[in-house]
């Protein structure tokens, strides 16, 4: 077939539950506790959705939030509740993992603007009955983080003993640093950078018109007119998907190949393997994903800049932090190169901050901070274990 | 590279102590007070700063230019950024630590007149550490053998050596004195790692000591 199929095999209702009524523990914000937004908005009511693993200890030392990526979720480490697949960062979270759940409180809320049961554009506008659709505000990454901090109030945790994250959970792990010095004891901001850069926003404005261009987006009143953007959105994920890997990785995965063929078919049909992997890239995550979210959350990176809120001055935001930091890059990432990372360490030494830097060495690209590294997960819990004599965190039981 | 220096050392039977650890790592250890905050330029596995932290409760950072030097001393919890010596020190901030310590470093940096200003700007206090390119037994080789020396310390060939700048003590005393360099403490290691004698005449440390273990302070 010529086009790509992208008729999806799930109930759509299924997913647009997940949005008001997620498969997660929820936290409920009232008129009278209105998150606010960048954009000189009050958002209220609104709720986070979160999963949390393993136990708060008495002192309530010892809380590690994870912060996920653009397409990720709270799911860090269960069997997802609509794909029903492995949690996405199952080899890192754990018992006996690097962050290890025996010995570590891990929270993981799903952002502002997502899809998995915190408030975003797939959610219930109390004011209509129907999806926010694109009435709701656009968020920024500061919003993100002021929203986790107002359910770490609720959870009564005043100081987390680390945060973690990829990419544009990199983006939050700097932000809660920033934002919030005195509540982070350690942090690790991995593949990401202090500010998207031009070729990132470019990136996403491409994945934008994509799901604006398909007629089924229907200026996204999708929900209200039955009908589902999943050719734009999965269009959009192909192309990002293209920047997640690198050349080396996908060459060495698909090479020139065909698939289930052995001549070309002098058609449009998927001949090469590469092609129909993509498509199926495109599809599964049309599957999990709210078109409008991957608008909002893709806006949020772009308005994403550290130094912009301080006098264009990066150490600034890091001045005198008592955070200790492990920033860790990897050689074939073109999205968020080694540079930026670079540029993350230099301000933190300018700013007196403890801070390690580690370049792993990976054909995998972007997405190699969520694959087997051997080499990050040895890093993370070397960071950790350091962090936790620091900290007087009495070690795991052996 | 730096990190070849350091494991080769570690290889070449480096005097040790009964302990393990190596005793020109011991000998800068010692220069510096409990408790103070140090920069460890070219820290390679790390052994030095671990020394530090657990000795003498230091708070102790790391810059190392080879990838596993680095990932191996983050893995150890070591607040280690990668890095070059010879480029990334101007972006230190003056007087960010108590002591900047360049152990086995200098010689194989591009340029050791400015890391070694860098240095003295960055910290209180500087300690370097290098193998004394006019021991007795460098001298000979070169004298009788007619070829670049090699030694337990310094095992490479000429064309394969990460080493690009070797010094005498003699040498390095002048280069202080250029950069305005006060010699606060100075100890020079023979073969075996023991400190010879400090009432020895200069020509005599020049002549029998392998290693030189120098801390340094801006001259007011």
């Amino acid at each position: 077939m010529v086009e790509a199929d992208f008729s999806v095999a799930f109930d759509p209702a299924d997913r647009a539950r997940e949005a008001d009524h997620p498969h997660s523990q929820v936290v409920r914000f009232g008129m009278d506790k209105p998150l606010r937004l960048d954009a000189g908005i009050d958002l209220a009511p609104f709720q986070i959705a979160y999963q949390t693993y393993g136990t708060l200890n008495a002192e309530r030392s010892n809380a590690i939030l994870i912060c996920h990526a653009l397409t990720g979720d709270q799911h860090v480490a269960n069997v997802h509740p609509v794909t029903h697949k492995q949690g996405w960062w199952e080899t890192m979270v754990g018992p006996g993992r690097p962050i290890d759940t025996e010995r570590y409180f891990v929270i993981c809320p799903n952002v502002v603007g997502a899809c998995m049961g915190t408030t975003g554009p797939a959610s219930t506008n109390p004011k209509t009955g129907s999806p926010w659709g694109l009435d709701f505000p656009v968020i920024t990454v500061r919003d993100m983080v002021r929203a986790q901090a107002m359910l770490l109030d609720h959870l009564g945790i005043a100081s987390l003993f680390s945060i973690a994250g990829g990419s544009m959970g990199g983006m939050q792990v700097l932000q809660w640093a920033a934002s919030y010095p005195r509540r982070v004891f350690s942090a690790l901001p991995i593949a990401t950078s202090t500010r998207h850069s031009a070729q990132n926003i470019a990136f996403h404005e491409v994945g934008r018109q994509a799901v604006m261009a398909d007629p089924e987006w229907r200026h996204g009143r999708y929900f209200a007119e039955g009908t589902n953007p999943r050719r734009g959105l999965a269009v959009a994920r192909m192309g990002a998907h293209i920047t997640y890997l690198s050349d080396a990785a996908l060459h060495r995965k698909f090479g020139r190949r065909f698939q289930d063929r052995d001549n070309p078919t002098f058609s449009f049909d998927a001949d090469f393997q590469v092609e129909s992997y993509l498509r199926h890239q495109g599809i599964s995550f049309v599957e999990r994903f709210d078109a409008n979210s991957y608008l909002y959350l893709t806006r949020a990176m772009d308005y994403f800049d550290l130094a912009a809120d301080c006098d264009g001055v990066l150490a600034n935001a890091f001045k005198d932090t008592p955070t200790r930091f492990c920033v860790i890059s990897f050689t074939s990432d073109w999205l968020f190169p080694t540079p930026e990372s670079r540029a993350i360490v230099h301000a933190l030494n300018a700013g007196g901050a403890r801070v390690s830097f580690a370049e792993i060495v990976t054909d995998k690209g972007h997405d190699a901070f969520l694959l087997d590294e051997p080499e990050l997960f040895a890093i993370v819990r070397g960071f950790l274990e350091g962090a936790a004599k620091a900290r007087g965190l009495v070690p795991a039981r052996s | 590279m730096l990190m070849r220096v350091k494991q080769d050392l570690t290889m070449a039977e480096a005097a040790r102590t009964p302990g393990g650890a190596r005793v020109d790592l011991l000998a800068v250890a010692e220069m510096v007070a409990p408790g103070a905050k140090v920069l460890d330029v070219g820290c390679g596995d790390g052994e030095l700063l671990r020394l530090l932290a657990e000795g003498r409760g230091v708070d102790g950072r790391g810059i190392e230019l080879s990838r596993e030097g680095v990932n191996e001393c983050v893995a150890k919890g070591l607040a280690v950024i990668q890095g070059d010596a010879d480029t990334d020190l101007a972006d230190y901030p003056d007087d960010a630590f108590d002591y900047v310590i360049l152990s086995q470093t200098l010689q194989a940096t591009r340029q050791p007149r400015v890391v070694l200003e860098h240095m003295l700007r960055i910290g209180r206090h500087g300690i370097v550490s290098f193998p004394n390119f006019g021991h007795w037994k460098i001298r000979l080789q070169i004298l009788l053998g007619g070829h670049m020396p090699r030694t337990d310390n310094l095992p490479y060939a000429w064309w394969d050596s990460p080493n690009i700048h070797f010094c005498t003590i003699k040498d390095f005393r002048e280069l202080c004195l250029v950069v305005g360099a006060k010699m606060e403490k100075s100890v020079a290691l023979d073969a075996w790692g023991r400190a010879l004698r400090f009432n020895a005449p200069w020509w005599t440390w020049n002549l029998l000591g392998e290693q030189g273990v120098f801390l340094l302070s801006r001259r007011s």
